[in-house]
């Protein structure tokens, strides 16, 4: 046997775990572990009581087992009775378990508490850790529930052992963060406060961190906390290491504690108080001072902490971003650390540096820096390094230096990892645009991007750059002949082709006099890459090539040709074919001046944030990109067009809009084009150049949840509280709990429908992960389909995001589709599932008829299995107007005058489906006295009168 | 605040694994499985810092042992490797001259070792002498209730 254990070892415990050890496959070990996992369970069950230590040992090799990776189902009633034994060790090992085994649901839960509260009263202080640190460890709504009136107590009480106070203030601190509402704020705030001046350096770290957190939701009532952490702080750094004793960590004095403070400083602005304001200069001016002095000790370990204690401050300057002095003696140490032999350092200076480049005081200080940051980018072994220099060239890019940083990342990207690559050429596109003197530069440099790394062009790139070029006409020429160029090369990526074909379609006409670019040069350059192309690619084409037959009516001939060539016209993919057949019919029979209007050239796009950037900012996630874009005006002494429009609440667009192709770049909806396009009232691809929405697009996450089985959807229980409320009407809040609420706006015509889902963030907390997608039954399937937009991943605090989601009636149907929503809130994952809204009433067009007409229907449509009635008593107060409305926001048309009894409703309408229309009656009695309505439906349909029957009835 | 602690053997094995917030099991074995495969993978020299989703994570190797610990964010990275150098020098105090082995056998030790120094996610304790002093006296506090220490063992 090994190792002979300290303390109390298990010797049963060393055996299993030697024999495990000794296992030679993973089969025996599984023998193994199910031999003892028989023995344990017997012995559990046995007669025999089993004494304290026997059930210690045997809850130990549980643990054993579980941390080895396989499945524990019993013994947790074993461990949470060691909670109450006398003996400390066997009670340690009962919280180890529960704290590793049992999570926060357990039914056990109300009997570990029970323990807790035991050794919390016990005032018996190994206990009490013992105790607290389970809260900590399991942390849940029970736990904070049952304890979090009692844990402040002890945390303020004068009689309580500092380490209880430790774990007291860390607990609480856990469950603030875990069950924010549970924890109530209270006198004690403010003596929590006074914590930071306690004697034990142990008690204010802990505190401190309580604190930080505290002030970060509520800073007004913690706002004392700072002078106090001024006074700390400096009384830290001017001490001299000897004094603080064990708190002193390799010759520096008490890290985590100088960190922690200026961590909580960082919760506030700088101090107005001018004595406390100077005060705490000195403190970070010393602290810039001490990086100077020749090192104490040449171990890693006094040069880590003491840069540690730096760094934080350099933060707290630049979080200040009010003393330019202290701003650019934190870069020129940054500088330093560039070229530091320690990799640690080198990384840690270019991700400081970033922040210090969007300050205006030190972003002139940090451009010096660009030769270094270049050679880093050229030099460093280590990928994670070279990353953060791509990211620091990007931050401390402006006007004066753009030329040299883009062409430095575009000749970095030849070589670049693979896993940057996307990101460079996303920067690298944003840059250029931003930093643009000459437009001509800008698609030069796009242009490269595509060459050099094609493949990590994403489709928000080359919309961009066709965007520009469109709504700039002193950079038209230009581009039309640098793609033509660029296109002569042999082999040239698609992309290319994609650019190259739209900017001919559209400009082609600028170059054509040269007859080096004749119209059929040009179209037989992009014709010679046609057959290499992808479908989206060649569709793109296509239109390209009935743009240039309004263009240069000398190609027409050539053109119709290959339009007419079977190779398109029985494409055997059907949006080819169906652009093939229309182009050509169109060049057939239109007029020069229809196809002109029709073929005109595209109008200006309307300026918003670009695509690009939005991309970078989901790459990256939140936060992490500096932004290039507001924080520095005053430097660069320039304002270029506003990009931020706030995209979160558009106003959401008509649906008629929106039944044309909405993924690309789309000009602005007063358009000839699109009215043109509008008139012949379909969805023909005239302006649809780009047409890459073919494919609708599924989120990604959705495979990901059909083939993982952990958290499925249909685990969760589905919500359908609001569901019956939204039968009548269209828009509100279909669900909502304490994180998230969801509010659905929905528009319905004819057999199709659009709904708008807005999921809002109500805590302050980033929802990470966060996916969302229908699920319908295997029959609904079949009956109703829905095309899910992705959204993002991210979910800011207080955020809103909008998921769109389309629906097709197929035929009628009575399930709902369910709408499952999945994310991580503070490590937690979150599955929500809510009934959709989508019922049948809503593909309603009402109808309006005479009472002749009325009539003559109701008796077509007598037989018996047409009509449904049902007889219910109200269940709300009888009204009128309450009932007509409904009726109406049922979807049918409501008819006046038709039944001879005024008091009666009347209504019609059609249910639209893909596959047919069903018209539909109904008739509504209401009977005061006996506070009862008698409903009557007829449809050609018995599933349709049936369905329309329940939902309507539901709802008076 | 600090997130999970993981040490994993240069074979990938797992030794020891320490979780601040809840998270599902089957997440826990991804994420086990994402870490020593990111870690594991990096050249010698490189830095001890990398992005991983929205979190830091900070490795350094001790002999054998990976030390694996992700913080957030705004967390001070070259603090989390000392974090780590502490836990090491607790660990080598108690065991005296610790090794993987000693952390297999007596992983019940290293939790309660790693519970005196770190709550919630946030540095308890600082102080070495502090911490060794409150592993020390649990251990004298268990040396008086050795009555069963003799029990004969059937099945080990």
């Amino acid at each position: 046997m090994p190792t002979v254990s300290k303390g109390d070892g298990m010797r049963g415990l060393a055996v299993f775990i030697s024999d495990i050890r000794n296992c030679k496959s993973k089969e025996a070990e599984v023998k193994r572990i199910n031999k003892e996992l028989a023995n344990i369970r017997s012995k559990f069950k046995g007669d025999k009581a089993l004494d304290g230590y026997s059930k210690k040992k045997y809850v130990c090799k549980l643990l054993f087992i579980f941390l080895l990776g396989h499945d524990i189902d019993f013994g947790h009633m074993e461990a949470v009775n060691l909670l109450s034994s006398n003996k400390y060790t066997e009670k340690q090992i009962g919280y180890l378990f529960i704290s590793v085994l049992v999570n926060s649901n357990s039914d056990l839960i109300r009997l570990i508490n029970n323990g807790i509260k035991n050794d919390l009263l016990s005032r018996n202080p190994t206990f009490m850790n013992l105790a607290l640190h389970c809260i900590a460890n399991v942390g849940s709504r029970e736990m904070a529930e049952a304890f979090a009136f009692e844990i402040p107590s002890i945390l303020v009480a004068g009689d309580t052992m500092d380490s209880v106070k430790q774990s007291a203030a860390l607990c609480l601190l856990r469950l603030n963060r875990t069950s924010p509402d549970l924890v109530p704020m209270g006198e004690w705030t403010a003596r929590v406060v006074h914590l930071l001046n306690d004697q034990h350096l142990g008690v204010v770290t802990a505190a401190t961190s309580l604190i930080t957190t505290l002030a970060q939701k509520s800073p007004d009532d913690f706002k004392t906390s700072i002078s106090l952490a001024v006074a700390r702080l400096s009384r830290i750094v001017t001490s001299a290491s000897i004094d603080l004793q064990d708190y002193t960590y390799y010759f520096v004095a008490a890290p985590w504690l100088s960190v922690k403070l200026l961590r909580l400083l960082q919760c506030y602005p700088p101090p107005e108080d001018a004595a406390l304001r100077s005060r705490l200069t000195e403190c970070l001016e010393t602290i810039l001072n001490k990086a100077q002095e020749p090192p104490k000790s040449k171990k890693v370990q006094h040069s880590n902490a003491k840069n540690a204690v730096l760094f934080e401050a350099i933060s707290l300057i630049i979080h200040h971003d009010s003393e330019p002095t202290l701003l650019v003696r934190a870069c020129n140490q940054l500088g330093q650390f560039l070229q530091h032999r320690e990799t640690n350092l080198r990384y840690l200076a270019l991700e400081s540096m970033c922040t210090l480049a969007s300050s205006e005081f030190s972003h002139e200080a940090v451009k010096t820096h660009i030769e270094t940051v270049i050679n880093a980018l050229k030099t460093e072994r280590d990928v994670s390094v070279r990353q953060r220099a791509v990211d620091l060239l990007y931050a401390m890019c402006d006007r004066s230096n753009a030329k040299q940083i883009v062409a430095e990342m575009l000749s970095y990207l030849e070589t670049a990892d693979y896993s940057i690559r996307e990101e460079i050429v996303l920067k690298v596109a944003i840059l250029a645009e931003k930093y643009a003197v000459d437009y001509t530069w800008y698609v030069d440099t796009v242009l490269n991007l595509i060459r050099v790394a094609g493949d990590y062009v994403s489709e928000e790139v080359w919309y961009r750059v066709i965007q520009i070029v469109i709504n700039r006409d002193d950079v038209q020429g230009y581009a039309a002949k640098t793609v033509f160029e660029a296109l002569q090369a042999p082999a040239c990526h698609e992309n290319l082709v994609k650019v190259g074909g739209y900017i001919l379609g559209e400009f082609g006409n600028l170059i054509a006099g040269d007859s080096r670019s004749s119209p059929l040069v040009q179209f037989n350059l992009l014709h010679s890459k046609f057959h290499l192309c992808s479908v989206p690619t060649r569709a793109l084409l296509l239109s390209a090539y009935i743009k240039f037959i309004n263009l240069f009516p000398e190609v027409k001939a050539t053109i119709q040709d290959v339009l007419r060539s079977d190779s398109q016209l029985r494409n055997a993919d059907v949006e080819l074919q169906q652009r093939a057949v229309e182009y050509l019919k169109l060049s057939c029979i239109a007029s020069t001046d229809i196809l002109a209007t029709v073929l005109e050239e595209m109008p200006p796009f309307p300026e918003r944030e670009s695509s690009i950037l939005a991309k970078l900012k989901r790459k990256k996630g939140p936060g992490k990109l500096p932004d290039i874009d507001e924080n520095r005006r005053n430097v660069n002494g320039s304002t270029e067009h506003s990009e931020n429009t706030d995209t979160t609440n558009k106003c959401s667009p008509s649906l008629l809009e929106d039944l044309l192709p909405t993924d690309r770049p789309r000009p602005s909806s007063s358009s000839p084009v699109i009215l043109a396009a509008r008139t012949m009232a379909s969805t023909h691809p005239f302006t649809d150049v780009l047409n890459l929405n073919s494919t609708p697009s599924t989120g990604p996450n959705l495979l990901v949840d059909v083939f993982s089985d952990s958290s499925s959807p249909a685990s969760v229980d589905v919500s359908e509280d609001n569901f019956s409320r939204f039968v009548c009407k269209n828009n509100g809040v279909i669900y909502e709990n304490q994180l998230l609420q969801i509010g659905l706006k929905s528009e319905y015509r004819q057999n199709l429908g659009r709904i708008y889902v807005f999921f809002g963030n109500k805590t302050s907390t980033q929802f990470l992960s966060f996916s969302s997608f229908v699920t319908s039954s295997d029959i609904l399937k079949s009956q109703l389909n829905v095309h899910t937009k992705t959204v993002d991943p991210i979910i800011e605090g207080g955020a809103q995001v909008q998921q769109i989601l389309n629906i097709e009636c197929v035929s009628d149907f009575i399930d709902a589709p369910v709408l499952s929503i999945q994310f991580r809130y503070g490590g937690a994952l979150q599955n929500i599932a809510v009934k959709l809204p989508v019922m049948l009433n809503k593909f309603f067009q009402p109808t309006e008829m005479t009472s002749q007409d009325f009539f003559q229907r109701w008796k077509q449509l007598g037989a018996p299995q047409q009509e449904v009635q049902k007889i219910f008593k109200a269940k709300h107060p009888m009204d009128t107007d309450v009932a007509k409305a409904k009726i109406l926001g049922f979807g049918v048309a409501l008819l006046e005058g038709v039944d001879p009894n005024p008091a009666n409703f009347v209504g019609a309408g059609v249910i639209h489906t893909k596959s047919t229309q069903v018209g539909c009656l109904l008739r509504l009695e209401p009977n005061d006295q006996a506070q009862m309505f008698r409903l009557t439906l007829r449809t050609s349909r018995e599933s349709v009168s049936q369905r329309l029957c329940e939902l309507l009835s539901e709802q008076f | 605040m600090m997130r999970f602690l993981l040490l994993f053997s240069r074979q990938g094995k797992l030794r020891l694994q320490k979780w601040f917030t809840p998270i599902p099991e089957r997440e826990k074995k991804k994420i086990i499985r994402e870490m020593t495969s990111l870690v594991l993978a990096r050249q010698p020299r490189s830095c001890n810092f990398l992005h991983w989703k929205d979190l830091k994570i900070i490795y350094k190797r001790y002999a054998s042992l990976y030390f694996c610990l992700a913080i957030e964010n705004q967390e001070n990275e070259l603090l989390a490797l000392e974090v780590i150098h502490r836990y090491v020098e607790l660990l080598d105090k108690y065991f005296g001259n610790v090794c993987e082995l000693d952390i297999i056998f007596n992983f019940e030790k290293a939790y309660f070792i790693l519970d005196e120094f770190l709550m919630g996610g946030e540095i308890q304790e600082t102080s070495k002498q502090i911490v060794n002093r409150c592993i020390e006296s649990s251990d004298m506090l268990q040396e008086d209730d050795s009555s069963e220490w003799y029990e004969v063992e059937l099945f080990g």
